[in-house]
């Protein structure tokens, strides 16, 4: 072979690309082909509202809503191995707060977003102390005990929350453009959610977040490597509940109506299974699940009323099929892939890096 | 005088589980810049030990000083940051991430990037990472394990795991090294590797070592002195020769039926 000739195929996506840098090894885009997967799923995601119908602009936005939450509760269970069932009710403090704060208060929309999340993370560290003693599913416990403590909040506290009737919220509006369509919606949780993504990625891999994951694979390890088990703990309950709260006011904002019976122990369990389905210990994955998870009742739906000409009785089946549908998918992945949704997303990723040479 | 940075003295250690002592009254030193072998029996109390000095048990009295400090009461994680790092008898890593990441966790204490920073990626948050990770690269160089650096740890051998994890206390560029049976499951080559990282660490970096081993060859060739713990006691403590001929030392070993001593 004469010098000079590399041995770089050309029609191999992705052999002989070499990094010279520890940046350039440590980018979360390293190569071409990333990149550019990276620009086309923008693309899609920005001409997306241009073309879809209106309907499915909303379905996009409750994915959205749903992803900042399982983020969220991702960088805690699924990263630092600290399971929460109170997650529901932490993305309600985030609903009621800024509710409160913007019809209440008066405050803007914009200020009443972070103080929101901070609310949530506060409350969150608090019902997170048991984390020092507890484990697994006595930790579980814990957390339900504050989803108890919460919801019972929120029904009795009728001077800040509206009790059982709830609160009314107003779009938020950014000068004289108010956000009152799907499409601008749309674009506003597009922009929180890139953000919310982007910063769990970043987080994840950098100091705080190796110590998260130390956590949950090692604990003592981690303690003799410098560790402290508590200081991680209850920030990976702020910073998860930050994301909740976050979730939980646009979803105010979006619905303009919250009441109780939103923030339930279903809600929380419906947050568990994104994570397990989308991949546990896996950002990208938390989208994957948040997107399965508002997808199967839409579709569910879609198929009852498709088939009530034929049987008029297949809509109360249907309904019962969705807790069951829920579950069977829960199990289903536990068993069959338990690092979910993510992990299938990554072969087939893996298949055409190579590809065509993909053996 | 201060005593200097490595220095590690035990006093009169006692540790009991419920009925059991598995510590009565233990004490050792180990000298700066040395390494210390301690041997004995199953279940004599060594893991033990090293536990009670790198903060995951506390001793029921007694007292632990390093360099000026009494650490006896200190957290695992604060010890850490005075420059203790240990390995464990059954490796200990972060199963599911890489060599690399590891490795990175055993730099925890020197680096400073906290959520937000982390979070945003800020340019020194990044200049963080790869100024560090010059470091990680350097300790991989080391320890020869260039081509598992991004290989998930949970999936590799069983002797190259022991190498991540002295890798990973080796991060944390410890004054004192606490190695509980690094060699334990090894073949003859794998242990001459060990051995030999085990010296060079402490001759190129001054670390003192303290080494829990059953191998009597390798405690023979590469420490300074041992110490023999019998029942949560010292039995012996001196040089690899003079101890090795100790008749208790014999009586020990030869009673518990671990012949181990008699091969060498
Ligand atoms: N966490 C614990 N709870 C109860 N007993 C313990 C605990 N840790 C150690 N022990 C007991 O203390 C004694 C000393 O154990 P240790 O692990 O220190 O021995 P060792 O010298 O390291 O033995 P080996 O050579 O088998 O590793 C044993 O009887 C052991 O069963
Ligand atoms: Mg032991």
């Amino acid at each position: 072979m004469p010098a000079g000739l590399k041995l770089r195929n050309p029609f191999a996506m992705e052999c002989g690309v070499y990094k010279t840098t520890y940046e350039q090894d440590m980018a979360l885009h390293p190569t071409p082909l990333s990149r550019l997967r990276l620009a086309a799923m923008l693309a899609v995601f920005v001409l997306f509202p241009l073309m879809a119908d209106p309907y499915y602009v909303s379905v996009a936005n409750l994915i959205a809503i749903a992803a900042i939450g399982a983020i969220g509760l991702n960088l805690l269970t699924g990263f630092t191995g600290q399971i929460s069932i109170g997650h529901g009710a932490f993305i309600g403090v985030g609903a009621y707060t800024s509710g409160y704060l913007t019809s209440q208060l008066g405050v803007p929309f914009w200020v009443a977003l972070p103080l929101a999340g901070i609310a949530a993370a506060v409350v969150g560290a608090l019902f997170g102390l048991p984390s020092l003693r507890l484990k697994g599913l006595y930790l579980a416990m814990a957390t339900l005990a504050a989803q108890v403590i919460i919801e019972f909040t929120m029904y009795h506290w009728t001077a800040v929350t509206g009790g059982s009737r709830g609160l009314l919220l107003t779009s938020p509006s950014l000068g004289g453009f108010v956000f009152n369509s799907e499409i601008r919606y749309y674009y506003l949780f597009l922009a929180l959610t890139a953000a919310a993504f982007i910063f769990a990625q970043n987080l994840t891999r950098t100091r705080v977040g190796r110590a998260f994951m130390a956590i949950r694979d090692r604990d003592l390890a981690a303690e003799v490597t410098g560790i402290e088990l508590f200081h991680y703990k209850i920030m990976a309950f702020a910073v998860s509940s930050f994301y909740a709260g976050v979730a939980g006011t646009l979803w105010g904002h979006y619905l303009t109506v919250i009441s109780p019976e939103h923030f339930t122990i279903s809600t929380s369990v419906e947050y568990l299974a994104m994570i397990i389905i989308g991949g546990l210990g896996n950002v990208t994955g938390s989208i994957f699940g948040a997107a399965f998870m508002t997808l199967i009742p839409i579709l569910l739906r879609g198929l009852s009323k498709a088939m009530t000409g034929v049987f008029p009785n297949i809509e109360t089946v249907i309904n019962a099929l969705r807790e069951f549908t829920f579950g069977a998918t829960i199990i289903i992945f536990l068993i069959f892939e338990p690092e979910g949704l993510a992990k299938m997303w990554k072969n087939i990723k893996d298949y055409f890096r190579l590809w065509p040479f993909s053996y | 005088m201060t005593p200097p940075a490595g220095q590690l003295v035990v006093e009169k250690l006692i540790l009991h589980f419920g009925g059991l002592t598995a510590l009565s009254g233990v004490n050792l030193e180990a000298r700066p810049g040395e390494i210390l072998a301690v041997i004995g029996p199953n279940g004599a109390g060594k893991t033990s030990l090293l536990n009670c000095i790198s903060g995951l048990y506390h001793p029921n009295s007694g007292t632990i000083t390093f360099g000026q400090k009494d650490i006896t009461k200190m957290p695992a994680p604060t010890r850490a940051r005075l420059g203790i790092a240990r390995t464990f008898q059954n490796i200990e890593l972060f199963r599911h991430m890489t060599v690399l990441e590891n490795l990175m966790l055993g730099r925890h204490i020197h680096l400073k990037t906290g959520v937000l920073a982390g979070g945003l990626y800020w340019r020194w948050a990044q200049s963080e990472e790869v100024q560090h990770r010059r470091v990680v690269e350097e300790i991989i160089d080391f320890l020869e394990i260039e081509r598992i650096r991004k290989k998930t740890v949970g999936t590799l051998a069983y002797g190259l795991q022991k190498r991540v994890e002295l890798g990973r206390a080796l991060a944390l560029e410890p004054k004192l090294l606490l190695l509980d049976e690094p060699m334990a499951g090894m073949n003859t080559e794998e242990k001459e590797d060990m051995a030999r990282f085990i010296l060079d660490i402490n001759e190129e970096r001054g670390v003192t070592v303290i080494l829990i081993e059953h191998d009597m060859g390798v405690v023979m060739d590469i420490s300074d002195r041992v110490a023999v713990l019998d029942f949560g006691r010292k039995i012996a403590e001196g040089k690899p020769e003079e101890v090795k001929e100790n008749p208790e030392v014999i009586k020990a070993y030869l009673g518990g039926k671990d012949l181990q001593l008699t091969v060498v």
